[in-house]
């Protein structure tokens, strides 16, 4: 009896460790030396609840509304389970785009890595639980900008 | 099986312009099905676009992206007749890959 707890220990790291070695290969092709900042799938930041949170996830730090950040959603969604969003910047230097909702039930809907030679804009569909801000925030030259619209959303998108 | 993706790359000048659009179900884990049981979160993680060997663009997904994920951008440095592979991951292991030539 004594040999088989450290046997059944034993069996329990190698699994452990096969399942690293798994997500290890899983991500290998997406971490290539030249992507953005942030070239590792945001685990942590997509699940926090808030919008505050989840901004501090992901970029730790906040962000400054700019002009410069254009963001375009409609007034009133009719579908909350895709609301078309864009967005577009004359802001030099980007690296990432990201997409807050702040009511969802986590605030983080996407955040796009932006290379160099990729213009810095990009257009999607979301998901809205309910009315609520929509907020798009681009890193620029390590400097963090954003832009707010409230969408006012008529039926949710989480099968409400 | 045909690919869950379908895209469209145009070039136009120096800007090619990229449309994407996924079959996934993108499932948030908060909606319930006929019987009542919640249906597990399944969504679509990270999606990557890479040209003549070098990411132009990646995205993380949660699970507020919708439905059928359809996503837009620009970039520079490509010709008309370049390659474009795109290959997504999703939260249960699922993947799949296609590569769209430069129109």
């Amino acid at each position: 009896m004594m040999t088989l707890r450290p046997l059944a220990t034993r069996r329990l790291i190698l699994q452990g460790a096969a399942s690293v070695a798994l997500l290890g290969l899983g991500n290998l092709p997406f971490a290539p030396a030249h992507a953005a900042a942030n070239d590792k799938y945001p685990e942590e930041a997509f699940k926090q609840k808030g919008e505050a949170d989840a901004i501090k996830a992901l970029y730790g730090r906040t962000a400054e509304p700019s002009d410069k950040v254009k963001l375009d959603a409609p007034e009133i969604a009719e579908n909350g389970g895709v609301v078309p969003i864009s967005v577009t910047t004359t802001l030099d230097k980007v690296t990432s785009i990201s997409f807050f909702v702040a009511e969802n039930p986590s605030a983080l809907a996407a955040s796009y890595r932006i290379p160099d030679g990729t213009i810095p804009g990009v257009a999607n569909r979301l998901k809205m639980a309910k009315t609520t801000n929509l907020t798009a925030i681009v890193e620029a030259d390590g400097k963090l900008y954003s832009a707010t619209k409230e969408v006012k959303v008529t039926v949710g998108g989480c099968g409400g | 099986m045909a690919s869950s993706i379908r895209v469209r790359a145009t070039s136009n000048g120096d800007i090619t312009e990229v449309q994407a659009l996924i079959q996934h179900p993108m499932d948030t884990g908060f909606v319930k099905d006929a019987k009542g049981e919640l249906i597990p979160a399944h969504f679509i993680q990270e999606l990557k676009f890479e040209c003549n060997g070098k990411d132009v663009f990646v995205a993380d997904w949660g699970t507020a992206v919708s439905k059928d994920p359809y996503v837009k951008f620009s970039f520079r440095g490509a010709r008309k007749g370049d390659d474009l592979k795109i290959s997504w991951t999703d939260n249960k292991g699922g993947s799949d890959t296609i590569t769209a030539k430069i129109a």
